[in-house]
């Protein structure tokens, strides 16, 4: 069990962690996640004493780690950190067993704590073992940074984001082998990443942490559902979004078909006549062809039309457009931003495929809520 | 030919300079590296002291080698130990900053990997910082060497014997015969030592680092 009480850290006048309190259980994977800057490296390095925190006490066991020793502590405690933490000059073997050789185990001991672990990742040992780091590819590096993190058989297993640097195939699959691993071993890990996607795939518990402070610490689940800060939707956005129901949503999803169109040879009088008729202020005017050629409102036809005349001259082509694919987002940031107030939306041959109003949208949120609404 | 004459006459005396000249480069830069490598190790531990250190170095490099001798001529008079003196000052500067450097830049993350495992002090020097920076101490070594080889021969004026003894006297008395039994060997001695020294360096690399070497 690691138990954080009332921690800080500052370095001069900035303060990078307020007063932080948590417990991990032992056996516990537990991500630490957050935007740059949050603190998370600083927590996961006052663990093992890389950092000393200026107030508060970091238990172990029950253990406050600043009456340990440094060196010591250490060595009880697996550390992974990027790629680049193998000695480039030590082989496999070397690199593995370094930390059983600091705590004095023999030559046989090391040998097969070499042979076992390489195993546990399906690495052979005659193929791998008397390899340097420079002649492995970068995920099988990273495989031999997480064994040598396990070799002398710590409890507890510090990774700094061990797998920010690798490409997207090999993260996923050492990320599995990470999860395998932990519940194989019953291992605690303390995790950093800024990764949304890899906490929530092996976290037990989530840290989000932001300017230093704790802001949710919660399951995956949990926090999927309950984002306890806008900053924590915004990263679950970003890095879960696909998977969300908002995302799937399209502009044709809000808009309303029923649209007032007219060519845009239409005489003036008429198009007034058309809009008091249906009591609306402005119509959408199309080409001979049925493409988008913009709007006209029935102000513009008060101020500069002329009767007689057709309304070709009055058209406004900057009303805001979308795409009836494009993403409902898109639609909404338009219609909320602009002056008129609606958007139309274009099929992709630009002729109309409908409008997106205030209430148009209201409609389809109500609908996704509650099912058909009677108005 | 007359040289070939000259020097068949000579071998005897020829040899035994020579091994004088390899004697005094092996002594000046075997000092050279006791003085050197430990100042820079503990230079890298005090980064604030590195700069004026190096820059104090680099200006007694700077000072031609006839002016320090002549001080050394003043201070300790005609001799083996006054030439040492002076060679190994010499052979400083180029293993100190080469240690120095070598080992700032080892990469942060080595360190900070080490120290995260728990080695003490001493175990991240000796077990990852002295070998990373290895290439880079055993280059400085390499120039060092070959400094001193062509620095030795001046070394002669103040009596310390080898290759300089014959390049004076040819110089004094304006036989060529004399100047170039001194210059010829004292060259390939130069190029000896950078090819061992080479050959040196391949061998303690370790092959994971010899790529990017």
């Amino acid at each position: 069990m690691i138990e954080f009480r009332n921690v800080t850290k500052r370095y001069g006048p900035n303060t990078v962690l307020h007063d932080l309190s948590f417990t991990i259980k032992t056996g516990e994977f537990v991500v630490l996640i957050g935007p740059s800057g949050c603190g998370k490296t600083t927590t996961l390095r006052t663990i093992n004493r890389l950092i000393e925190p200026k107030a508060g006490t970091v238990f172990i066991d029950g253990k406050d780690v600043t009456k340990q020793d440094a060196v010591k502590l250490r060595r009880k405690i697996g550390y992974v950190i990027q790629q680049i933490g193998l000695f480039p000059n030590m082989t496999v073997h070397q690199n593995i067993s370094v930390v059983p050789k600091l705590l004095g185990y023999s030559k046989e001991e090391c040998d097969k704590i070499v042979h076992d672990l390489l195993a546990l990742v399906d690495m052979p040992y005659e193929e791998n073992a008397h390899k340097y780091p420079s002649e492995l590819s970068g995920g099988q590096q990273q495989r031999i940074g997480v064994l040598r993190a396990l070799a002398a058989s710590p409890p507890i297993v510090l990774m700094d984001e061990p797998f920010g640097a690798l490409d997207p195939v090999t993260r996923d699959s050492l990320q599995e082998e990470v999860k395998r691993i932990q519940k194989k071993l019953k291992k605690t890990i303390v995790f950093v990443t800024h990764d949304m996607d890899e906490a929530l795939r092996l976290a037990d518990t989530i840290i989000f942490m932001d300017k230093g402070r704790i802001v949710q610490m919660a399951s995956a689940e949990e926090m999927l559902q309950h984002p306890a800060s806008p900053v924590i939707k915004s990263f679950m956005g970003k890095h879960v979004g696909h998977e969300s129901p908002a995302a799937i949503l399209l502009a044709e999803d809000f808009m309303k078909k029923k649209v007032y169109k007219v060519y845009k040879n239409t005489k003036t009088l008429e198009s007034i006549e058309m809009m008091s008729k249906r009591e609306i202020n402005s119509l959408v005017v199309i080409d001979d062809d049925e493409t988008y050629l913009g709007t006209v409102s029935i102000e513009d036809i008060k101020t500069r039309g002329r009767a007689g005349r057709s309304i070709a001259e009055l058209i406004n082509p900057d009303t805001m457009t979308v795409g009836r694919k494009d993403d409902a987002k898109e639609a909404l940031d338009k219609l909320l931003s602009s002056t008129s107030n609606y958007v139309v939306v274009l099929n992709d041959n630009r002729t109309v495929a409908g409008i997106i109003t205030r209430t148009s949208t209201a409609k389809a949120m109500g609908e996704a809520l509650w099912g058909d609404l009677s108005a | 030919m007359r040289m070939i004459a000259f020097f068949s006459k000579n071998t005897e005396a020829m040899l035994a300079s020579i091994g004088r000249h390899i004697a005094l480069v092996l002594i000046a830069v075997g000092l050279g590296m006791a003085i050197a490598i430990p100042l820079g190790v503990l230079l890298t531990r005090h980064k604030r002291a590195a700069k004026p250190v190096l820059a104090l170095a680099g200006t007694v490099q700077t000072i031609p080698g006839l002016v320090m001798l002549g001080f050394a001529l003043i201070f300790m008079g005609i001799g083996t130990l006054p030439a040492l003196a002076v060679l190994t000052i010499y052979s400083i500067l180029p293993i100190l900053r080469n240690t120095y450097t070598g080992i700032i830049e080892v990469q942060p993350a080595y360190k900070d990997a080490a120290k995260g495992i728990g080695m003490t002090k001493s175990q991240v020097l000796f077990k990852v910082e002295l070998p990373l920076a290895l290439p880079a101490i055993v280059s400085g070594i390499r120039i060092s060497a070959v400094y001193i080889v062509s620095w030795a021969t001046l070394a002669g004026m103040i009596g310390a014997g080898g290759l300089g003894d014959w390049i004076w006297t040819g110089l004094a008395t304006y036989n060529t015969d004399y100047i170039l039994a001194g210059a010829i060997p004292s060259a390939i001695l130069a190029f000896a030592f950078s090819a061992f020294i080479g050959f040196l360096q391949k061998l303690l690399t370790p092959r994971g680092l010899r790529r990017n070497a």
